[in-house]
């Protein structure tokens, strides 16, 4: 089986998540679902000074959006919020590139491995999920009119 | 068609057919997908169309094409006289006893729609009428199409819906059965075959119920009428509902077809053209069944290419497609009790079963099952293919489904087990 869009990286994600489990404290907590697969992730986010202090999550689903959600942990906790959402940016750029764009790896780290999950949009979903739960819960945690909204 | 039958050595007359000389009507059984051969196990989904459908609606579009029951010119009448005819070759499908009963529609969910409609915009006192104190029952298979539109109809009319639930092993428990259906029940819209499990309900039990209370009886026949002789007549339910692009014809076509004393008696669901008898600015009066429920422009050619795909159908008899799928689902099915860590969510026998069946692979989620499978050129549905409860009911965020047609072979069937296998170590490493 050539499993060309399943990278080492992203199976060592899979069978070892970062940061994975519930933790206090936090400030905002999703709960984000996949409508058409079912696949869903609660996150919780701490803020404090303008930085990610920590996230942390529960969810379940296929490798990819589990492996997603773990490199994306790895990248945003103890970031400036700022520059993480330039990170998730550039992530997002990427998973929407159909393959044409070449990953840069200073900004995306282990996010490169996911340049190949571009090319099967069926799967992009997947690899946004914990993502998109982040950056919600990151929004209500700078706007506290829109806590409770998803 | 009957060239298609396959004759045993011993002389006896097989009760398969002749499976090549079925995928030579396919051509796109003929792709490779990554190198490999495909092996198309997605049929619940939608399924693949021959040559002879595709054949039917070019011709039709390319010589008779214009719009229906409109004009006085020769196209005009030729289109219509291929639309009704379209019509009768459904009906006798169906073994409908005219063809007054076949509304078209664009898929089976507009049909389950249009009598929720239909019967939410029926006048107080109506027998169609529901109100708060009335009930709607359905099952907890059922697929998403015949279940949403029955809560909304229950919201918009303050009447209770119930459902049958499901035993451990994927069929209906019926223990409550008299207390869910009762004297307040309006409807009872129910699965024939459910497209997650397989499951093959009772009709005659679940109809038997429903006339001792009067409720009127909806059967989803979207994953039987594709692969076993249908009667509505002898099924004795009030409506049915079929839906095209399962059956080897195009999308954008599917049927609702009800006993026509209800479809003439029931308010429309969508108004326009073509389902009006006298139009006045303050106000109309309609046309009966079927017109009645085909406002505007309807499917046409794809109605056509329907009737064809039901006259492909019965040339190779639904009898012999029913007997070629159920020798596949007994060959996937022991294979999967040789495998370790497969299970199959639905009933893992025999009896009473369609030829979806769907399972988890331990250890690894369907989404990566898919897609592993894919890379074999295997293609299989992942996800909880529009029927979200079921999935919740049995405790697995979504299956793996592999369903069978008259043009799969056995020899597809042990690729799908090898992948299942392959599968296994891929994600164990």
């Amino acid at each position: 089986m050539s499993q060309s869009m399943y990278q080492e990286i992203i199976l060592d994600h899979y069978k070892h998540p970062h940061h994975k489990g519930l933790r206090d404290p936090y400030d905002v907590e999703v709960h984000h679902v996949n409508p058409t697969c079912g696949d869903e992730v609660t996150l919780r986010v701490h803020v404090a000074d303008g930085v990610v202090q920590d996230v942390s999550y529960d969810g379940q689903g296929c490798s990819i959006s589990q492996a997603s959600t773990s490199v994306m942990t790895d990248l945003v906790i103890g970031k400036q919020v700022d520059e993480a959402l330039r990170t998730s940016e550039a992530f997002l750029e990427l998973m929407q590139s159909r393959g044409q764009l070449e990953p840069d790896e200073d900004v995306l780290e282990d996010g490169i491995a996911f340049a190949g999950v571009s090319r099967y949009p069926a799967r992009v979903k997947c690899a946004l999920l914990g993502w998109m739960a982040w950056k919600d819960a990151t929004a209500q945690a700078a706007d506290p009119t829109r806590r409770g909204t998803s | 068609m009957t060239s298609l039958l396959a004759v045993t050595a011993g002389g006896q007359r097989s009760t398969s057919f002749d499976v090549e000389a079925v995928r030579a009507d396919f051509p796109v059984l003929s792709r490779l997908i990554g190198g490999r051969p495909l092996v198309y196990l997605d049929n619940a989904s939608s399924s693949h169309k021959p040559r002879q459908v595709l054949d039917a609606e070019r011709a039709f579009v390319e010589q008779h094409y214009s719009n229906v029951h409109r004009g006085v010119h020769t196209l005009s009448q030729e289109a219509t006289d291929g639309y009704e005819a379209a019509r009768d070759t459904v009906a006798r499908f169906l073994g409908a006893p005219d063809s007054h009963g076949v509304v078209f529609t664009k898929n089976a969910t507009e049909a389950y729609n249009l009598v929720a409609y239909s019967f939410g915009n029926a006048a107080a006192g109506s027998r169609f009428a529901l109100g708060p104190g009335d009930e709607v029952c359905v099952t907890e298979m059922e697929h998403h199409s015949n279940l949403v539109p029955w809560q909304m109809l229950c919201e918009r009319t303050g009447a209770t819906l119930r459902w049958i639930p499901l035993t451990d092993d994927g069929r209906l428990d019926l223990t409550d059965l008299e207390s869910l259906v009762n004297e307040r029940t309006k409807v009872l819209a129910f699965v024939h075959v459910s497209n997650i499990l397989g499951t093959e309900n009772p009709v005659d039990v679940l109809v038997a119920r429903a006339r001792e209370v009067g409720a009127l009886t909806l059967l989803d026949g979207a994953q039987s009428a594709p692969h076993q002789p249908v009667d509505v007549v002898a099924l004795g339910v009030d409506f049915f509902v079929l839906t095209g692009h399962k059956m080897l014809a195009p999308s954008g076509v599917g049927v609702l077809w009800g006993r026509r004393e209800l479809l003439d008696a029931m308010p429309p669901f969508l108004g326009g053209g073509s389902m009006i008898e006298v139009v006045q600015m303050s106000g109309s009066t309609y046309a009966p069944a079927p017109e009645r429920f085909e406002a505007g422009t309807p499917v046409i050619s794809q109605a056509v290419a329907l009737a064809a795909a039901c006259d492909y159908l019965q040339g190779i008899g639904l009898d012999r497609v029913l007997a070629h799928e159920q020798a596949l689902t007994a060959r996937l099915i022991s294979g999967i009790h040789d495998l370790d860590g497969v299970t199959i969510i639905g009933p893992d026998s025999l009896e009473d079963r369609g030829a979806a069946v769907s399972f988890s692979i331990e250890g690894v989620h369907p989404h990566d099952v898919g897609q592993s499978l894919d890379e074999l050129g295997i293609a299989v549905r992942v996800g909880h293919h529009c029927a979200a409860p079921v999935c919740r009911r049995y405790g697995v965020p979504a299956t793996t489904r592999a369903s069978s047609y008259l043009y799969n072979t056995e020899a597809e069937i042990d690729a799908l087990l090898e992948g299942i296998t392959s599968v296994q170590r891929f994600w164990s490493a």
